[in-house]
């Protein structure tokens, strides 16, 4: 696989202090690629700065120290290769649904013709179930509703890469659930680049194919990465049935819980290669009699 | 108890209250005392103030006979000094509008400008400070000397009356669009132009529309005093024109008619307020 991203060195630190000398880092020395196709999920605590991460990937963010390549060019702002999807949907509200849509369509296509518009704006309509609520205004939908919007409207730029920033946090857990099983449809079946923000295990479990475990702040790094190879298509309702599922769930809350505390010797001595995990890959011979009991 | 919609009650309050109030007007002004006991020659000198003990303020019947007399007639015009209330309304009309639309002009981009750069912000909050607080009329002497012209003066006074409070809610209204949306427009590349029309203009309209409603309201309170100094046309010349003529009615309805006109302005901008206001 092909590396798109490649984040090296990532640093950000806030002088909000008058006079303080050096300012505390929030991250520092974040390190991490992800590849064509991928879909890599970064979890941590809030106030580690994963907004900040994915701001900076967006280009709407400056970082203190470090660079982020994208095809092995470092990025220098915001790209229409790169379509973020924002935790609080951020439509235009004077716009209906389709002009919010539209708006991006036409800054991805300045040159495209009224009809190719239209087209590039339904199909993305369609795409997200909204078929019918054309000419809404995002006042007028429900949450869940607004979100497929603003998912609709970061695929129809048919961007390289997607940022999401805990697209689903703001959502109550019915929608969020079903929002969750179209992400991974949408994603697997387009075969997206994604990388996207939670603070939700489950969700990374369910779509992500690595999880970067990032420590508490200040001085957040990642921590360790973990694959997960449970198999795909995967499914809301029967993934926690897959042997792997809770050594993988786990492993990843232990980290939450206990791991993220910002102490030195719990971080990987090279911040460069953290250690890459794969909780559950060694099975163990009683517990799968115990999965063919059951 | 009257019982029905809240709106029918309050109209019906609202009569009342004015019933009540030409009630008490109306007793107010009428006639004191007899006859007085004068020579004919001098009683007529002296007028029916004297004569009949009648009030100099007008009475309800005496002010509605003017208000009917002005409207049937509003727009005659017989020399400088008479012209229909009508004419003379449409000329502050008139300078109202062109002093307020030379400052949307002016204010509305400068506020663009105040409102998208700190550094313009930070550099012209001095001079928007001092100005603000000036009386327009302070300014007359200045305009009147240097433009050489009174009616272009009344307008450069409504002009500089109104540009504060549009450039000050542009400049306020732009600098909080809701950071989302312009991240919104930065990661689809949108260009400066494209940003100001499509993103920060609908976003901020509701705020301007309230300048502009603050501005034309200002505009409105500035043009009565500024034809009162400047004379010739104008109601507010109307007003002071009938005050040396002592003809209280016709101050009366002036005042009534520049309270009518001032309502309709705002409610023509508090409508245009509704059109471009949006609900998150």
């Amino acid at each position: 696989m092909k590396r798109l991203i490649s984040v090296q060195g990532l640093a950000k630190s806030f002088a909000h202090r008058r006079g303080a000398t050096d300012p505390i880092p929030v991250f520092e020395h974040v390190w991490f690629n992800v590849h064509e196709g991928e879909f890599v999920c970064l979890i941590g605590h809030s106030g580690c700065g994963k907004t900040t991460i994915l701001n900076v990937l967006a280009g709407i963010e400056t970082a203190s120290a470090g660079v982020v390549l994208i095809d092995e060019r470092e990025i220098a702002g915001p790209s229409l290769d790169r379509a973020v999807i924002f935790q609080s949907h951020a439509l235009l509200p004077w716009f209906s649904v389709e002009q919010n849509i539209a708006f991006a369509v036409r800054s991805r296509w300045p040159k495209a013709r009224r009809d190719e518009v239209r087209r590039r704006v339904q199909r993305a309509v369609d795409l997200v179930h909204l078929t019918g609520a054309e000419k809404k205004r995002p006042s007028e939908l429900s949450g869940g509703m607004k979100q497929r919007v603003g998912i609709a409207r970061a695929l129809a730029i048919e961007p390289r890469i997607l940022l999401m920033d805990e697209p689903f946090s703001a959502l109550d857990a019915l929608t969020r659930g079903s929002l969750q099983d179209e992400a991974a449809r949408l994603c697997s079946e387009t075969n997206q680049t994604v990388f996207m923000i939670t603070h939700d295990v489950d969700e990374a479990i369910l779509l992500a194919d690595r999880i970067l475990l990032m420590s508490n702040g200040p001085r957040a790094q990642i921590a360790e990465i973990v694959v997960n190879s449970l198999p795909r298509p995967r499914h809301r309702y029967d993934l926690h049935r897959h042997i792997r599922y809770y050594p993988l769930r786990n492993h990843i809350i232990e980290f939450l819980i206990e791991r993220s505390q910002p102490v030195r010797d719990v971080l990987p001595a090279d911040p460069r290669h953290p250690p890459v995990v794969c909780p559950g890959d060694i099975v163990i011979p009683a517990l799968s009699n115990l999965e063919i009991v059951q | 108890m009257p019982t029905g919609p809240l709106a029918l009650r309050a109209a019906l309050l609202s009569l009342l209250l004015f019933a009540v109030f030409v009630a008490i007007w109306h007793f107010a002004t009428l006639p004191m005392g007899g006859w007085a006991a004068m020579d004919p020659e001098y009683a007529k000198l002296m007028g029916p103030g004297a004569t009949h003990g009648k009030s100099a303020m007008p009475t309800p019947l005496d002010v509605g006979a003017a208000i009917v007399g002005h409207l049937e007639d509003p727009f005659f015009d017989r020399g400088p000094n008479t012209k229909g209330i009508g004419i003379q309304l449409a000329y502050s009309i008139g300078r109202v509008l062109i002093g307020f639309i030379l400052a949307v002009i002016v204010g509305v981009p400068l506020g663009f400008l105040i409102g998208m750069s700190p550094l313009m912000h930070r550099a012209l909050d001095p001079f928007v400070q001092v100005l603000k607080p000036i009386s327009p009329l302070a300014w007359m002497p200045l305009a009147l000397y240097s433009i050489k012209d009174s009616a272009l003066s009344s307008i450069f006074v409504i002009f500089i009356c109104a540009v504060w409070p549009l450039l000050i809610n542009t400049a306020f209204g732009v600098a909080s669009v809701r950071r989302e949306w312009l991240n919104v427009a930065h990661t689809l590349e949108v260009g400066l132009l494209r940003r100001c029309f499509a993103v920060i203009l609908p976003a901020a309209a509701p705020t301007i529309l309230t300048g502009m409603r603050i501005s034309v309201g200002v505009a409105w309170l500035v043009i009565v005093a500024a034809e009162m100094l400047v004379g010739g046309t104008g109601i507010g010349y109307f007003v002071w024109n009938e005050w040396n003529n002592l003809s209280l009615s016709n101050v009366i309805t002036a005042i009534l008619l520049i309270g009518a006109v001032g309502m309709a302005l705002d409610q023509a901008l508090a409508w245009g307020g509704r059109l471009v206001s949006y609900a998150e």
